[in-house]
This record gives C-alpha cells, sequence and structure tokens, in this order.
C-alpha cells in the first residue's frame, strides 16, 4: 500500500506542474492587468510611469516565456512568490486562510454525510415508495439550487425571520457562524450522496452474495449492516472524495456571501485585482487537495473492500 | 394657570429628553462595514488605494489633513496650521504637539519625512507616492538619485517647511489614508504590520482577513472625550443582498446601498427614515475618442449629448440614485455653477448637428462597457434606441471592470462608459483636460483646447480664492460646450444607518468614509454595552 501512495502523491507533481503552466497562459492571456486594475474604482489615477515601474516590480514587462520559466523555477523550490497587493510572501496569505476553509469544509461534508447517506440508505429500502420520492425529489432539488441563491435564503429564513444564526461572519469560536454557510456549501454534495448512495444500495441489495447471505438465514440487520452497507461504502466513498475535493470549489461563492475568511474569498479577491501569484498559488492549494483528498479514498475503499488491491 | 404650567412642564421635560438624546454617549460597540468588492489588502495602509483599506484607514491612522464634510474641504488634522509663501510654493507646516501614537510616543517631524520618504521610495511604488511626488526633490528619491526629498525640511520637532513643484494646495493632497503618517522607528519593526500602530482614534486589535478588523478606543487620543464608543468592527461586506440582511436583522450599523435597494428602503416606512444621502464627486461619462473620427468634430459630441434623455434614464434604470450631471464638475465642489443648465434632450437639434458635422445619416460606433448596472452595459443599452433615432448605430464591447482602466489609458477604444472622480479638489479635476495631460493619466479623451489650457493656467497661478472660482466656473462651462463626454450623471451615495447610530458625515469624497471618532450608539443599540 504504502510504494502506492508514494506513486500517487509522485504522479499528482507533473499534474500541479501542468495546472500550474495552464493558469499561467489562462492569466497571461486574459484583459488587465494588476497596475489596470488600480484604476478599476474611476478614483485613482495611475499614469503611464507608475505602470512601467509596477510591471517592471512584478516582473510583468518581461516575454511570457521569461516569466513562466521564473515561475516554474520559484515553483520548484516551494517559492510560492510575492502578492502584487500585499507585498507580502504569498505562503503568508495562504497560512491565514487555509485553516477557515478547512473548518467550512469538514463542516459541510459532515452535514452532507448525517443527512445525505441515510436518506439515500432509507430511500434504497422501498423503491418508489414515500420516501423514496420525497428524498430523490430533495436530492434533485439541492443539485438544481444555486448556491448564491440558497445562501441567501438561508440567511433570509434563519437569521433575519427566526433569528436561529448570525448572517455572517466568521466570529469568535462560536459554533452558530458556522452553520448557515456550511448548510449552504452542503446541500449540493447532500444531494449527490443521497442519490449515489441509493443507487448503490440497489445494486448491492440485487447481488448474489446477498441472496446467499439471506439463504443462509442471516438476519435483515445483519444482511444490511454486512453485506449491503459494506460494499455500497466503496462506491459512496469514492463520491464523497470527489464532492469533498470539489466543495473547496463551491466555498468561492459561499466565502464570499458570508464574508468567511477562507481560500475562497481570497481566490476572488485575487482575480478581480489580478495578484496573480495569489490566483496562482490558490488554485494549486485547491487541486492539491483534491488530489490528496482522492488518495486517501482510495485507500479507505482497500481497507473496506479487501477484493480491491493496489500495487 | 395648571393647564399652562403642565403644558410648561411638559415642554421642559420634552426638551430634556430631546437634548439627552443628542448628547454624545460614551461606550458600546460600532458595527461598521467596507461594502465594496474585496476584503482588506492587509494592515499597511500605505500599500492600497482600494477604498476598502481607506475605510480601516480612517480609524488607525492619522493624516496631515482630514476631510470635513460640512466645510466641504479639507481640515487640518495632525497639521494645526500652515502658512504659505508669496511664492504659493513653499508652504510651512506647524503640526499638533499632542498626537500620540498607539504606543504612548508622540508623533513629531521625524514621523512625517520617514512616511512621505517611505511613501516615494521608488521600489515599493505605494499609491500615495503620485501625491507625495509633487513636493520639491520626491522625484529625485523616486529614481534612486537622493535619499531625501529635498522639499521637505525639518525646522523643529513640530515645524516641517514644504516646497511643492506646483502651486497645489497640500491640504487637498494629503488628507487620504494612503499618505498616512506611520511611527518612523516602530514602522521598520520586521512584525510591525502584524500589529499596526497608528494615530488615529482606535487601536488596532485584530484583523481575520477577510471577515472583520477590530479596534478599540485609544484613550490618548488627541481630541479630548474623543471616540465615544469603546469597540469598531468593520466588515468587508462585497454582496449587497447579504448586506440587507445583515442589515436588517440588525447585525450591522451601515450599510451602502444599490440602486434597487434604494427603492426598496424608501419605501420602507422604518427603513426610510435612516437613510443619508449625498452628492458623491464622481462623474458618471461616456468618453470619446476623437481618433475616431466622428468624435474629432464638437458637433458630433453635442449631439450625443442632445440625443440622449439622461434624465429619464436616472429616473427608470438609475432610480434616481443620482444627480443629473451638467458638466464636468460635480454639484459637491466649489467651482459648480449652479445656474448652469444640463444639455436638454433634443433629438431634431442632435439631428440638425450631426447634419452639420457631415454625417445626416449618422454614423456606427463600438461602445466599451462593463456590466456595472449604473454606468455601464445597462446603461449603454437604454441609449441604444435614443441614439438609433438620429442615426447613431452602437456596437457594445463588453469588457471585465479590473481591464477597463488599462484600455481607457492605452486608448483602445472609440467610446466607454466609466464613473471617474472628478473632485474634491477642482484644479486636480480639471488639470484632466489640459493639453499637457497624458491619455495614461487621465486625460482619457486627449481632450485639446488653448481656451481651457489658458483658464486652467490662469486658475492655478490666481492666488484669490473667490477669483480662482469664477475661472474655474468658466474653465468648467468650456468643457461643457466642448463636450469631450456625454455628462451623464454624478453618484448619488446612499447610506443607510440603523437609529441608534449617531454622528455620521454626509463625505463627498465618499460616504463610507465616516470620522469615527465622531460616531456613537445609544443604549437602544444591540451592542450598547
Amino acid at each position: 500500500m504504502l510504494p502506492y501512495v508514494i506513486r500517487r502523491l509522485l504522479q499528482a507533481v507533473p499534474i500541479l506542474l501542468a495546472v500550474a503552466g495552464l493558469i499561467f497562459v489562462m492569466f497571461s492571456v486574459i484583459p488587465g492587468d494588476f497596475a489596470s486594475t488600480q484604476m478599476a474604482d474611476g478614483r485613482s489615477v495611475v499614469d503611464a510611469e507608475q505602470v512601467a515601474r509596477m510591471n517592471k516590480q512584478f516582473g510583468l514587462d518581461d516575454p511570457v516565456h521569461v516569466r513562466f520559466a521564473n515561475y516554474a523555477m520559484k515553483l520548484a523550490t516551494l517559492d510560492l512568490g510575492t502578492s502584487f497587493r500585499t507585498r507580502q510572501p504569498v505562503i503568508n496569505s495562504l497560512l491565514e486562510r487555509i485553516w477557515p476553509s478547512l473548518q467550512l469544509a469538514i463542516a459541510a461534508m459532515a452535514f452532507a454525510i448525517a443527512l445525505g447517506i441515510p436518506l439515500g440508505f432509507l430511500a434504497a429500502l422501498k423503491p418508489g415508495g414515500w420516501l423514496d420520492m420525497q428524498s430523490m425529489f430533495v436530492a434533485v432539488s439541492g443539485l438544481s439550487l444555486p448556491q448564491f441563491w440558497l445562501g441567501l435564503m438561508l440567511m433570509y429564513a434563519f437569521a433575519l425571520v427566526l433569528g436561529w444564526f448570525p448572517s455572517f461572519g466568521y466570529g469568535d469560536g462560536n459554533p452558530r457562524y458556522i452553520v448557515l454557510p456550511a448548510v449552504a456549501l452542503g446541500v449540493a454534495p447532500l444531494a449527490l450522496l443521497a442519490r449515489t448512495t441509493r443507487a448503490a444500495v440497489l445494486e448491492v441489495m440485487n447481488a448474489d452474495f446477498v441472496r446467499t447471505a439471506r439463504a443462509k438465514g442471516n438476519s435483515e440487520v445483519r444482511v444490511m449492516r454486512w453485506h449491503v452497507a459494506r460494499n455500497a461504502m466503496v462506491i459512496v466513498l469514492t463520491t464523497l472524495g470527489l464532492q469533498f475535493g470539489s466543495i473547496m470549489g463551491g466555498a468561492v461563492v459561499i466565502e464570499k456571501l458570508f464574508a468567511w475568511p477562507g481560500i475562497g474569498s481570497l481566490l476572488v479577491d485575487s482575480v478581480s485585482l489580478r495578484d496573480i501569484p495569489v490566483v496562482q498559488a490558490c488554485i494549486l492549494l485547491l487541486v492539491l487537495f483534491f488530489l490528496v483528498v482522492n488518495i486517501i479514498v482510495d485507500v479507505l475503499c482497500a481497507l473496506i473492500d479487501p477484493r480491491i488491491k493496489y500495487t | 394657570m395648571k393647564k399652562l404650567a403642565f403644558a410648561t412642564a411638559l415642554t421642559l421635560v420634552a426638551f430634556t429628553v430631546s437634548a439627552q438624546a443628542q448628547e454624545p454617549r460614551r461606550g458600546g460597540t460600532i458595527r461598521f462595514t467596507a461594502p465594496y468588492g474585496a476584503s482588506f489588502v492587509s494592515n499597511d495602509s500605505h500599500v492600497s488605494n482600494q477604498i476598502q483599506d481607506e475605510i480601516y484607514g480612517y480609524a488607525l491612522h492619522g493624516m496631515l489633513f482630514r476631510w470635513d464634510s460640512k466645510a466641504g474641504k479639507p481640515e487640518p488634522e495632525l497639521v494645526k496650521s500652515f502658512t504659505t509663501a508669496a511664492d504659493g510654493l513653499t508652504h510651512t507646516l506647524k503640526l499638533r504637539d499632542d498626537a500620540f501614537f498607539h504606543n504612548g510616543r508622540k508623533m513629531t517631524a521625524d514621523d512625517v519625512i520617514w512616511s512621505f520618504t517611505r511613501l516615494v521610495d521608488g521600489s515599493k511604488n505605494y499609491p500615495g507616492a503620485s501625491r507625495v511626488v509633487r513636493i520639491k526633490g520626491a522625484e529625485a528619491v523616486r529614481k534612486g538619485e537622493a535619499k531625501e526629498i529635498s522639499g521637505l525640511k525639518k525646522i523643529d520637532d513640530f515645524t516641517i517647511e514644504m516646497t511643492l513643484t506646483d502651486p497645489a494646495d497640500p491640504s487637498f493632497l494629503f488628507y487620504a489614508a494612503t499618505t498616512a503618517i506611520m511611527p518612523a522607528k516602530e514602522a521598520q519593526a520586521p512584525d510591525f504590520f502584524n500589529k499596526p500602530i497608528g494615530l488615529g482614534p482606535f487601536k488596532f486589535v485584530e484583523h481575520v482577513p477577510g471577515s472583520r478588523m477590530v479596534f478599540e478606543r485609544w484613550e490618548k487620543y488627541y481630541k479630548p472625550g474623543k471616540p465615544y464608543a469603546d469597540k469598531l468592527v468593520i466588515s468587508p461586506m462585497g454582496e449587497a443582498a447579504a448586506r440587507d440582511v445583515a442589515f436588517r436583522n440588525k447585525e450591522i450599523d451601515v450599510s451602502i446601498l444599490g440602486s434597487t435597494q434604494y427603492v426598496a428602503y424608501k419605501a420602507d416606512p422604518n427603513l426610510s427614515k435612516g437613510i443619508l444621502e449625498v452628492a458623491e464627486v464622481f462623474t458618471r461619462n461616456m468618453g470619446m475618442n476623437p481618433e475616431f473620427k466622428p468624435f474629432s468634430d464638437k458637433r458630433v459630441r453635442q449631439a450625443i449629448n442632445y440625443a440622449i434623455d439622461s434624465d429619464l434614464i436616472i429616473k427608470r434604470l438609475v432610480r434616481d440614485k443620482a444627480y443629473r450631471a451638467v458638466s464636468w464638475l460635480p454639484s459637491s465642489v466649489p467651482a459648480f455653477d449652479k445656474d448652469a443648465k444640463p444639455y436638454a434632450f433634443d433629438p431634431e437639434k442632435a439631428k440638425k448637428l450631426l447634419t452639420e458635422a457631415g454625417y445626416p445619416d449618422g454614423f456606427e460606433f463600438e461602445w466599451t462597457a462593463t456590466p456595472n448596472e449604473s454606468w455601464g452595459i445597462p446603461i449603454v443599452e437604454a441609449t441604444i434606441p435614443m441614439l438609433a433615432k438620429v442615426g447613431i448605430k452602437v456596437k457594445v464591447k463588453p469588457v471585465e471592470t479590473s481591464a477597463l482602466g488599462g484600455v481607457v489609458a492605452k486608448g483602445d477604444f472609440q467610446a466607454y462608459i466609466w464613473s471617474n472622480t472628478s473632485g474634491p479638489d477642482p484644479l486636480t479635476a480639471l488639470k484632466c483636460f489640459h493639453s499637457s495631460t497624458p491619455r495614461s493619466s487621465c486625460n482619457y479623451t486627449t481632450f485639446k483646447s488653448a481656451a481651457f489650457d489658458k483658464l486652467f493656467e490662469e486658475a492655478a497661478a490666481e492666488r484669490d480664492a473667490g477669483k480662482k472660482v469664477e475661472i474655474m466656473k468658466k474653465a468648467n462651462a468650456l468643457l461643457q460646450e466642448e463636450a469631450p463626454v456625454w455628462f451623464f450623471n454624478y453618484n448619488k451615495a446612499v447610506l443607510a444607518y440603523q437609529p441608534w447610530l449617531h454622528g455620521l458625515q454626509a463625505n463627498a469624497t465618499e460616504l463610507a468614509l465616516q470620522r469615527y471618532e465622531d460616531l456613537w450608539v445609544d443604549a437602544t443599540s444591540p451592542a450598547a454595552k
């Protein structure tokens, strides 16, 4: 198993480099640069000389290939560069934001797992029944609702009308602050987990080994627990891993809406201000997170299901 | 008699209650918002010209001057007074001797000189440098040819002689947080900006990036008894809808309103009681590039101004959250001519002018615009049928907001729509139309007029304030006649505030910039304790 994990981690390196190259090319071709964003509010005047000086300071006046070579060299030594807008090392900005983002991602996934998996499981027990119809309605709705709109509705209902939770902010460690952004972020994975769990459980329930288990006189609880749930969990876990990785992408909208101090809101700010070193670092971090989560999921799948072998 | 005595007693009680209600109260927390797009850049006010950072800068820092919203001009802050020599260039600044940094050390002239030298350091490119370079010798420091600004001399610990390169008013140059005075020695410590200290009314407590900045009262602030509040929390909240919920939920004390919310708040019997409006120093305009042939003719530019029903667009699309523009200078600057009338909506006159200019069948042009609801694509779309009626066809060229500045400064447009600062210093605003000002600075329409240049230079040289204003009025009228832009509107900024918050000022330079030391919350605030 260990050589497999090491190999997977090493495979992540070219992926990260390819992503870094792609981001670099994208931000080299789209209009706008850091100097021009300084004028965006119409109140500041940045003359040509100042623009030239800024571009020189940030190395933006070099040809694209030179800039990319410099960037790749730095990246090879794990130097993420200096932020254009804060003039501080990018790593400082990331370190400030990682923990709030992780808190939010974990809370959102906990919400999705706690509701989505049981919902899908119960729905599969009586396909076509009342609970199945209701749970699938919830699942389809959850996947269809735009996160921004959902966040606003949650704010309106649970902060303004019911007054149960604060509508925005990070708070001083009080868990009430994380509830609404976590729910807004967790609804889509909840829906997907419910659908996947239902499909996986239905598939396993019809498998030969389940019929054999029943024929051997195992109780229904034991069949469900040891044969159905365990086998279905491999599929569910794979979905969960993918969702946990992609949830950080959804945080871009939610963190900004709820003034949550995570990587997502840092990324939005940095894109709009063309703070390219920070944009690159944020995206690389999100990709790395996605890859690591998926490696962990693969390992967990192997532990649950002995038939899965990694060499 | 009894009735009279009762009535008198009632009146006295009413007056007492009223007086008590108006008496500023010490204590409580002010929960302010930084209502624009991004979070705070850092704890260093010198590095950013974003208005978000100016908002916290007003709490943390002291500047040489500060905007006085009532007088509509800057007033001395860390400077007690200043005198100007006969040459109009040399100013002697008397500094306060009772301003203390948040570590208890008294501010001196050395701190001012160090702060300005830091700002103009060529390797740093701080935005405040564009103001400091107007001090003689600052450019040499910027280029690395000198280490000290020759035009900045310490006379004694609390007196500075400042020589400018042109006859500008120093109070208009050094009132923004981008020119904040920082402690010379302390600010050079490696960890300083993790816990910055300034001269402002509130001390730094913590910054949770993207979420909030927290301050507490500075007891040795130089204004006795101020600030009133114990604590100040500023949360960056760029999303208008989220701000709306938080405001209605009484979690924040102020919120800047957009057009849609403005209508909703005005229609609400409770919310409408707490609305503060001001004509900000911004002019929304469509700039016309004279390198695109039709726009080189003044009659065509005038025709555009006549062909668009600006009042209708302001009423229907901007929801009356704007004031009709007359010329470039907005109504909130002293050189605005209150008797001047805007271009009338007159399509027939527009057609006549186009015919005279040689375009009887009109022409087609490309209009660069961002998605901004108040001065972007929605506005352009509203003008399309109006311009079509006089034969002018419009092709919209959408750009992202962050890219617009670069596109315009490079001249890569036929026409653009933007919201540009047009004050508070009318002379600086008018300089953008002087023929010596390059497009890359702020003469985006490469305007050239010998008559305008003459008026501008006269105004700049004039020492009598009254005469200066009169000359600037003439220059502004000439701009209207020449119409380098379509004069659309002056921004009406609207701030919604909770009934328990008092002491807000109608700041025409930016309504979200408040003097926190004057704000106080009464006992009805949820954060009154």
